[in-house]
């Protein structure tokens, strides 16, 4: 899709927008404001710098409109020589949910009808890691962690040779230089063919327009990663693209009161996950399915 | 007719013509259109309160991310393969009324498509974005997604279905002979097609490694089989109608050879089933868990198991309905072998395909999914479009078939000219 035939696919694409325009404004007139000013929006790699910034400049007033806060929407490309990699050390991970929840404060994930979250802890019976079928995903008891059981949290895997990006009619996700899966929200046509692809549920989907109150909005917001998302389109993790970018650890590493989450350049073989994948017993979830992932489980050595 | 004047007279003939056509029927007829657009309407109001609030108006969820919506659209791509298909059955057999099969057979596959369109058009979150998907407008994933291969060849087949028969009712309209050499290939064309489109279809569930339940190779040729029992089916309910209320003869002889089709398709169908439900149970796997749930139920979730029994007795059932001559060439026992196949099938690859290939998902999660009201309004008014656009064609269709409704130059040697 990218750079061939770029005045042709321009003119043709003037041409067949124009048409299209005219033929949709019964649609578009019964569609709200800022469906109507996004409606032509290009893609997010398609656009020159200067279109990126007046995007930026239209949602960072309409964002202030809507939450009362002033954003800051990144758009800071990966850094070069950078391949992210995360570790879970599973001996560790006592199924407290404190990264689900603060995934969900920094990504500015919806809250109610239908709280969305990006991480899934699992509950397993001990004995068993593989046959997810007798996992318990909604686990409440008084105190964690509970005899007889393990923790297993998953989320997107950021796998290298991803389903969810092959199987996307229309290139609205795609893995970035850095590593990273990510979505243009305002591309994704809601189809959910990457849901039904992805061997590790790690998208999610906006049912409805999502609930997130103004108080608890996170002001800080990279356009491909936790920006205010809309109604049905498909979100996913992105290892918190607007922290690792400006090198700091994904809020999920931070919030792990057990020191189970590590991260880290795989390219660089001074990095903490280099040192634990040369020196534990490493292994990755569904490696069978040839997805490549860069999500390293592991035990103490 | 050369002459501007004479030109504007004549496109004024045919288009008062197709209305009176249109709208003058018997009490039947006007019943029948009446409570099509009533449905349609109604589905309307419904798709659009999902439209304002989105998909959370429906029953899906991450866990079960398609249902009731993607279900008819894979019964219906077999459905529109199927009408195609029977053209080669016309021919090999050499049924008489050649024409008005690969016509209506055309015609159907073009409304069939055109529903199972609408129903993935439903299914999107984002339909103000769906310019995204055109060729060269938008930035379609190609050849890597088979959603963009299914676009290209949807639409493809949609366009081969109403180019042939324009071409032909054209062709008939001027009491002209068809040029046989220049629409013959495009006919031929069009059945490696319908194989095609469904192919594309079974591939987009199948290469997902994800679902181990669509990951069978099996699954294309399992939908070819399936498609040859519904399509046929409905197709000998609409030759029926189509011989009660117009002047077109149709011979038993031609719906029990249909239906004979249909009893070797079923026992493919059902052979290619038991194919696959030997090797998951008998190796045992956890990839059994899908079956396990659509047979007998998961962990105490048993939403299809009533449905896939029901689906299995029909099919069986009509299996033998076709298979014995008796049964077969008696036209009452003919029509409740055609709507168990219609249901029986649509149980099968529908719901009874698209859910458990969701239960349990990647995690191990059991969700179940049931469609609520909206899904199920929507879904009908989209049926009642496709039916409605169907016997709307066939309004026109047929008097210009038979020779009624020509141009203005023929019209005054009256209605008996035959072509044959």
């Amino acid at each position: 899709m990218r750079n061939k035939n770029l005045t042709r696919r321009e003119f043709i694409r003037n041409l067949s927008v124009t048409a299209l325009a005219g033929a949709s404004l019964p649609l578009l007139s019964s569609c709200s404001k800022e469906e109507a000013e996004d409606f032509l929006q290009k893609h997010f790699l398609e656009m020159t710098e200067d279109e990126k910034k007046r995007m930026i400049a239209k949602l960072e007033q309409r964002y202030l409109e809507r939450y009362g806060k002033n954003f800051q929407i990144s758009t800071q490309e990966a850094q070069p020589e950078t391949l992210w990699g995360y570790g879970l050390e599973l001996s560790r991970c006592v199924g407290c949910r404190r990264c689900v929840y603060a995934c969900a404060q920094e990504n500015n994930l919806s809250r109610y009808a239908r709280q969305l979250h990006w991480i899934r802890v699992l509950r397993l019976k001990r004995g068993n890691l593989i046959n997810l079928e007798d996992s318990e995903h909604y686990y409440a008891p008084e105190t964690v962690p509970e005899k007889g059981f393990i923790y297993l949290p998953v989320q997107c895997q950021q796998c290298q040779d991803a389903p969810c990006v092959k199987v996307c009619p229309i290139h609205a996700t795609w893995q970035e230089p850095d590593g990273i899966v990510v979505v243009d929200y305002n591309w994704c046509i809601g189809c959910r063919y990457c849901i039904a692809a992805c061997p590790y549920k790690g998208r999610v989907f906006n049912w409805a327009e999502p609930n997130l109150p103004k108080d608890e909005v996170n002001p800080n917001v990279h356009y491909l990663g936790n920006r205010p998302r809309m109604k049905c389109a498909v979100e996913k993790c992105t290892f918190c693209i607007q922290r690792v970018r400006q090198g700091r650890y994904p809020a999920c590493v931070e919030a792990c009161p057990t020191g189970s989450r590590k991260f880290g350049n795989l390219l660089d073989p001074k990095s903490e996950i280099r040192y634990i994948i040369e020196r534990k017993r490493v292994f990755r979830l569904r490696e069978e399915l040839n997805t490549e992932s860069k999500f390293y489980y592991f035990f103490e050595s | 007719m050369e002459n501007p004047q004479g030109l504007l007279k004549e496109t004024w003939h045919f288009y008062k013509k197709t209305l009176m056509l249109v709208f003058r029927g018997s009490k039947i007829y006007y019943a029948w259109c009446i409570s099509l657009l009533a449905m349609i309407i109604v589905g309307f109001i419904f798709y659009w309160k999902q439209h304002e609030m989105g998909l959370i108006e429906t029953n899906l969820t991450d866990q079960v991310s398609w249902g009731l919506y993607i279900a008819n659209f894979t019964y219906l791509v077999g459905m529109a393969a199927a009408a195609v298909l029977l053209v080669i059955p016309s021919y090999i057999y050499q049924f008489k009324p050649i024409k008005e099969i690969v016509v209506l057979g055309e015609l159907f596959a073009a409304s069939s498509i055109i529903m199972a369109i609408l129903f993935v058009m439903v299914d999107l979150g984002r339909l103000d974005r769906v310019w995204h998907m055109i060729p060269f407008v938008g930035s379609m994933n190609f050849p890597a997604s088979l959603l963009a291969w299914d676009v290209l060849v949807l639409n493809g087949y949609l366009l081969l279905n109403l180019f042939i028969p324009i071409y032909l009712l054209v062709k008939f309209y001027y009491r002209k002979e068809p040029n046989w050499k220049f629409i013959l290939p495009f006919i031929l064309l069009s059945i490696p097609w319908a194989v095609g489109i469904h192919t594309v279809t079974a591939f987009l569930y199948n290469g997902l490694a994800a679902r181990p339940f669509w990951n069978a190779s099996i699954l294309a040729p399992r939908f070819l089989a399936s498609a040859f029992c519904s399509g046929p089916a409905i197709i000998i309910i609409i030759f029926q109608i189509i011989r009660k209320v117009s002047s077109i003869t149709l011979e038993d002889k031609a719906l029990f050879k249909i239906a004979e089709l249909i009893a070797y398709s079923m026992f493919l169908n059902l052979f290619l089933l038991g194919a696959e439900i030997f090797k998951e149970y008998y190796s045992g796997t956890v990839h059994m868990a899908s079956f396990k749930y659509l047979f007998e139920g998961l962990h105490e979730h048993t939403a299809l198991v009533p449905w896939i029994w029901t689906a299995m007795a029909m099919n069986v059932t009509a299996f033998f309905l076709f298979l014995i001559p008796s049964t077969r060439k008696r036209l009452s026992t003919l029509n409740l072998g055609c709507l168990f196949v219609i249901v029986g099938v649509w149980i099968e690859k529908g719901p009874g395909f698209v859910i458990p290939g969701f239960v349990p998902d990647p995690l191990g999660e059991i969700h179940e999914y049931v469609p609520n009201l909206l899904e199920l309004m929507v879904s009908f008014g989209i049926w009642a479009t496709g039916l409605l656009i169907f016997t709307l064609l066939m309004k026109v269709a047929i008097p210009i078939e038979t020779g009624e409704f020509s141009h203005t130059e023929y019209e005054k040697e009256g209605y008996t000219v035959k072509r044959h």
